[in-house]
């Protein structure tokens, strides 16, 4: 039986964009992407397509479904995974309201994606997103599906009925096991996301992606309400005066620092 | 039990007693149950927890529910969650706080889902508004901004985070009832089960808990730099840290992370050295009282937030600096 795998993306606003480049939008309640940097897939879903083309290097026969729900998308920056070596990659438009505060909208709608896709052995996700960093999604479409799910993983291997995850813990890692299907999240000491070669880029020419609107989704009555509401965005603000320590030269600047240090007796 | 309005704060131990992020959260849930005229009340989850309920009454809690099941003994993910539903359901909190740990991470977004709610995640500041519901500040986009966000739902789960809130013990104490419980639990309700805890012990002073904490970034361009912060920590009796470009290039374990997904320290001194100050950094760091940075560029976000600071390339300016101490250590 080949594995399906189905891995969850999101398209995020650059999180090293500088932050003179960070706007918010006059009605202060929402940020502003800037026009001039593209979107990337966010960080840690580039660590849920490896782990799942890694596992692929492992078993007999497996197919990576690529999923996204959000809205204007940019297809360059979404058609990676396909380069990187994922099978099929599903682009779902849900306009606004998958951009609601409440993790429970995004997480049924991902949901209803899935269960439109078909059968899954493994779900893979990152473990948060860089631009609200909420770390729910995964758990909701866990929740919704009824399946089990590991967080945080740096490791993830599966047999013919179970996943085994090494999670991340402050210090060390801890091994857990469930059954088949899951959901699991990744982090980024699973280690760097390969890049695509050319021969990958090449075979992602000729993959279109599939897109899906809301309507694909037949969306029932039973979309949650939004328990959340955004009052304002703002940005903090930083008043803090840096004393720069000169020197001749920069030895003498460290050492003029710890003088300084030791005056202000902080150590 | 009680059914009467209330906030229930999720308490931890750690290393035997009350957790200092459990004292945070009784702290603010005070305050809200105060500003509510409502009960604070407070679980324990475990064995043999008698023992803690001289200190929870320290914060003016008003019911003190103890889940006491040998399953409870070390945490686990579905029977937590299993254990505080049914305390909700039979005590119909009006809010739900967490803290940002380890544990906390994992029980509030499955707790939010299982009880048909949602979640105010990472939240440095809680209020009650006019309507009686609660109203949360966050960090977004890794802190480059702030959003004031109000929860309508039924009931309102907040994730706090540990170290915004200063603790402060109650002159009036709360009512003090205990209400000892024994949640409906198997072990077939375990979907996910570990296997093995592995520790990758780090050696010198806790990260979390060193008064100094010298940090390497993605300026220090390899590996071996590190050794001279390591002894520039041991000079100083604090500890190393690094951003998550060092660690996610191999260069040192990420259990030295700083961070919004690493440590969150707070060090009276911050020394950084090779790092930019991005804000997901900074988000682990911003409670130290003073951040001192090398970094060669003028224009670094780091130095925004430091006291003090040089402009220069670590390979001239780490060895002045690191002589300069030895000498000043050696002459006291
Ligand atoms: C969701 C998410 C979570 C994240 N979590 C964390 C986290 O927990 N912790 C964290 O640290 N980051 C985190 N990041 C990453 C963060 O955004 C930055 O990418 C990271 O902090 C950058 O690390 P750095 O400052 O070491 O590297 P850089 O930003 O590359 O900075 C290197 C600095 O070194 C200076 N430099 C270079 N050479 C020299 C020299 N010879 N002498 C002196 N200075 C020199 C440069 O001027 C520069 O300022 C997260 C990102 C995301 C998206």
């Amino acid at each position: 039986m080949p594995v399906h795998i189905i891995v969850a993306i999101k398209q995020v606003m650059d999180p090293e964009i500088p932050p003179s480049a960070f706007t918010i939008a006059e009605n202060a309640k929402e940020v502003v992407s800037p026009s001039n940097i593209p979107p990337v897939i966010n960080g840690y879903d580039e660590q849920a397509i490896e782990a799942a083309l890694r596992i692929k290097e492992t078993v007999e026969e497996a197919t990576i479904t690529v999923v996204s729900i959000g809205s204007n998308f940019s297809l360059d920056v979404m058609k990676k995974p396909l380069s990187m070596g994922a099978d099929e990659l599903i682009l779902v438009d849900t306009g606004d309201i998958g951009n609601d505060p409440d993790s429970n909208i995004a997480a049924y709608l991902l949901t209803s994606a899935i269960r439109k896709i078909g059968s899954f052995d493994l779900i893979l996700c990152g473990r948060q997103a860089s631009d609200w960093d909420n770390a729910q999604v995964p758990v909701g479409v866990a929740s919704m599906l009824k399946v089990p799910i590991i967080t945080v993983g740096r490791k993830v291997e599966i047999t013919a009925k179970n996943v085994r995850v090494e999670r991340v813990l402050p210090n060390g890692y801890e091994l857990v096991e469930s059954n088949l299907p899951a959901v699991v999240t990744l982090s980024s000491e699973l280690g760097e996301p390969r890049y695509p070669t050319l021969r990958g880029i090449m075979a992602a020419t000729k993959k279109q992606p599939i897109l899906w609107s809301l309507n694909d989704l037949s969306i029932d009555e039973d979309l949650p309400t939004s328990n959340l509401t955004i009052n304002t965005i703002t940005t903090p603000e930083k008043q803090n005066e840096c004393t720069i320590i000169e020197g001749e030269n920069g030895q003498e600047a460290g050492k003029n620092l710890a003088l300084k240090l030791r005056e202000a007796k902080l150590i | 039990m009680a059914n009467c309005q209330n906030i229930l704060v999720i308490g931890e131990l750690t290393e035997g007693s009350l957790s200092s992020t459990t004292k945070e959260l009784l702290t603010v849930g005070r305050n809200l149950a105060d500003s509510l005229q409502e009960d604070l009340n407070v679980v324990l989850l475990g064995e043999n927890l008698s023992q803690y309920t001289s200190d929870l009454l320290f914060f003016g809690t008003d019911t003190i529910y103890l889940a006491q099941h040998s399953l409870l003994e070390d945490y686990q993910d579905d029977l937590y969650v299993e254990a505080i539903t049914q305390l909700a359901a039979s005590t119909n909190p009006r809010s739900i706080l967490l803290g940002k740990t380890l544990t906390g991470k994992e029980l509030g977004p499955r707790l939010a889902f299982k009880l048909g709610t949602s979640l105010l995640q990472d939240c440095i500041h809680l209020a009650i508004d006019t309507n009686k519901n609660l109203v949360g500040k966050r960090p977004i986009y890794g802190g480059n901004a702030l959003a004031e966000i109000t929860h309508i739902g039924t009931p309102q789960l907040a994730i706090v985070r540990p170290k915004t809130i200063e603790v402060s013990v109650q002159e009036q104490k709360g009512k003090g009832n205990i209400n000892e419980y024994v949640p409906e639990l198997s072990d077939s309700m375990i979907q996910a089960r570990t296997i093995e805890k592995v520790d990758e012990p780090v050696s010198g002073v806790r990260l979390e808990d060193a008064r100094i904490v010298v940090s390497g970034g993605r300026g220090l361009g390899g590996p071996e730099p590190f050794r001279d912060l390591e002894d520039l920590a041991s000079l100083l009796g604090g500890a190393t840290g690094a951003s998550r470009a060092a660690c996610d290039a191999g260069w040192i374990p990420s259990s030295y992370q700083v961070g919004l997904t690493g440590k969150t320290i707070t060090p009276d001194l911050y020394i950084t050295v090779g790092i930019s100050g991005a804000s997901q950094h900074m988000a682990g760091c911003s409670g130290a009282k003073i951040i001192v940075s090398i970094n060669k560029d003028s224009e670094a976000n780091i130095f925004k937030d430091s006291a003090f600071g040089v402009v220069g390339d670590w390979k001239e300016v780490l060895p002045g600096f690191i002589d300069q101490i030895k000498s000043m250590t050696n002459a006291s």
